[in-house]
Formats: structure tokens, sequence, C-alpha cells
């Protein structure tokens, strides 16, 4: 099938629409996905079940990457997801949504491991300044330590 | 008008020759007025099912990416209860992953039979991935009581009502899924396997996979990272 009237066919007949997500594979294309999604799994569960790399840090790294490439592999493989299905508005879906995603995960992250930090019960009223030794004017507002008690 | 009846003959060449989907005709009622009312139905082509099957796939990941997020925040926190390390058998999670990984490739080959216009080993491929899903669900449901016999309930710390609740819906929507798997195999053994039940199990096919794709995230992010 030519592009032009592959693209016809996207466009405008009712009939004779394919490239849909989730729609037609091969044989050959599941068995390739299969193959490496199994790699992409196993690989992980070794690396933290015989602790091989030794470090922590660096094998939930190397871990999260093998989880980004296998859902790539997924992505690709058994869900048929290409830059020309449905005329690109799937592709479009799917970058707006993982925008989102990142907004969302990243974000929540961010913001309460700060809040966290800053909300600690740590010591912070323990090293202020005695009340007294504030010099309180007649007049002024309260003194600017009064919102510890 | 004139090419509005074309359509409807059902003329093949005519919808094979045009390669602009529409022309400003088209778009003009009697009298030059212009037309907005689609009634012929032409701005839905037959994909039209699938993009918006796609669309409420991107709003469940959504979803998970809530609850990832909210697992991310909560996860560390035990209320000196017990953590992930003392918890999850990676073994089990294992044998779980590779549940859903050969249930994938199996609908995969029953996605394959429906194209050879094949009932029979379609149906076979599927009950199959059916068996799959349940031995995934089945482990899950083994894996949770086991759990809540040890005292890990979802109410003992914030990281454990994250992790009940972000793997919890995993599991629903995986369960939800092999009802319709089980009421489309029982459509298609009644029906056929007519253009609309092709439709319905390319929705499924989608909803499977992409569950998979989620289950990536758990494995890694809870399991995996969280025995680290």
């Amino acid at each position: 099938m030519s592009v032009a009237s592959e693209d016809a066919n996207v466009r405008g007949s009712g009939r004779d629409v394919h490239e849909e997500p989730g729609g037609h594979g091969s044989f050959r294309g599941y068995m390739t996905g299969f193959l490496l999604s199994v790699v992409l799994t196993a690989i992980p569960f070794w690396l933290v079940m015989s602790d091989v790399l030794g470090a922590p840090r660096l094998t939930g790294l190397v871990v999260m990457a093998f989880a980004v490439v296998q859902i790539v592999v997924h992505m690709v493989y058994f869900l048929h997801m290409n830059t020309r299905s449905e005329g690109g508005w799937t592709i479009l879906a799917l970058i707006f949504t993982l925008t989102l995603v990142l907004i969302t995960l990243v974000g929540s992250v961010w913001v309460m491991y700060h809040l966290d930090t800053n909300m600690m019960p740590a010591d912070h009223g323990m090293h202020m300044p005695a009340p007294q030794s504030v010099p309180v004017e007649p007049g002024t507002a309260a003194p600017p330590h009064q919102h510890q008690h | 008008m004139r090419a509005r009846r074309f359509w409807r003959n059902g003329s093949r060449i005519m919808a094979a020759h045009s390669t602009a989907a529409f022309t400003a005709d088209d778009f003009k009622g009697p009298g030059d007025t212009p037309v907005f009312l689609d009634a012929d139905g032409k701005h839905h082509p037959e994909g039209g099912t699938m993009l918006g099957f796609w669309l409420y796939l991107m709003s469940d990941c959504l979803i998970f990416a809530a609850l990832f997020a909210v697992y991310a925040v909560l996860g560390r926190n035990y209320a000196a209860g017990p953590s992930p390390k003392d918890l999850f058998d990676l073994k089990l999670v294992a044998l779980n992953t590779s549940m859903l990984l050969f249930s994938s490739i199996t609908y995969g080959f029953a996605m394959l039979e429906m194209e050879k216009e094949k009932r029979g080993r379609m149906q076979l491929w599927l009950a199959v991935t059916g068996l799959f899903g349940l031995c995934f669900i089945g482990l899950e449901l083994y894996e949770f009581q086991h759990l809540i016999h040890e005292g890990a309930t979802p109410q003992r710390s914030a990281f454990l009502s994250a992790f009940f609740t972000l793997v919890g819906t995993h599991g629903l929507h995986v369960s939800l899924g092999i009802v319709w798997l089980v009421i489309l195999m029982v459509q298609v053994q009644l029906r056929g396997l007519g253009d609309e039940n092709k439709r319905r199990l390319m929705c499924l096919s989608m909803f499977w996979h992409f569950l998979d794709v989620v289950w990536i995230g758990v494995f890694t992010f809870v399991y995996l990272m969280g025995v680290l």
C-alpha cells in the first residue's frame, strides 16, 4: 500500500481504516516484543535479588532505566504505537499524557519533599532568643516570636 | 450533494480516488449555505472507537500516575511498622510478573488468529489469556492475604495504605479485564466474529497490554526499588 493511498484511507473513507492502535501485528512482532520484555524483566530482578552491583543507588537507577526501555518495547510491539496511527492523534495524546504524568510525579515528589524538610519537628523554637531579650516598645505589634506558642 | 450521494451508494472508486477527504462542496447545502450537521457520519471513520478508547486509556494512565505519586510521597512512612524489605517476596512477584507477560503474548496470538478468521483457535488463546490473568489475580490475592495475616494491613501505615491502593487498583483493572474477556468470548461464541466483536476484541487488547505496561511501573518502582 502506498503512503498516499494509506493516508487517504485514514482521513477519508469509512471502510478501509487501518493502523489503529492496538490493532494489527505480526507473529514476528509479538515474539520480538515478548522476548525483549522477558530479558528486560529478568535482568532487573536478577540485579536486585542477587545484589549484583552492590550499590543500592546505582541498582535503583539501572532498574528504572530497564523499566523505561521495557515500557517503550511494550508500546511499540504490543500496543503498536507509531506516529501514523489515527493520523498522529494517538501519539499526540500519548505525549500530552506523558507530560501530565511527569508533572504529577516530579511535582508531587518535589513539593512534598520540601514540605517534609521544612515541617520537620526539629528544635527550631529552642534556639530562638528569649522573648524578654527582644525590646518591645509600647504601642507596637506583638513580638515576632509570638506565634511560637 | 452530488458527492454525498456517491458516498451513500458506497462507490469505492470515489473513496479511493479522493485524496482530500473533504472538499468545500461537502459543507455546502442547497443555496450555498454552509451545513455543519454531519448527518452522513462522514466525520466518524471506523477508527473512531479505537481513538476514543486510546483516550480513555490515557486518562486511566493519569489515575495511575496520581497513585504512583502518592506512593512516591508516602512510600517511606512506615509509622514504625514493617518496611518493603520485611514484607515483599521477590520470587512471588517475579512469578506474578511472568503470568502477566505470558498473558500479553497469548492475547497477541489470539489477535493474530482473529485476523485469520479462525474463531476456534482465537477462543482457545483467549481462554489461555484468561487463565494467566486468573493466576495473576490469585497470586496477588494470596500475597495480600499473607500481608494482612502478618498484620501489614492497609491501615497499619501510610506506606501500606499507598501500596494497597496502587497495587489493588491495578488488580481491580485486571479482574475487570477478565470479566470483559469472558463476556467477549461468550459474545463471539453466540454471535460470531463480526466487525463489532473484532472492534471490541481490539479494545480489550489495548486495555490488556496497557495494564501490562502499568505493571512494569509497579514491579520496578514498588517491589524492586522497595527491597533495595
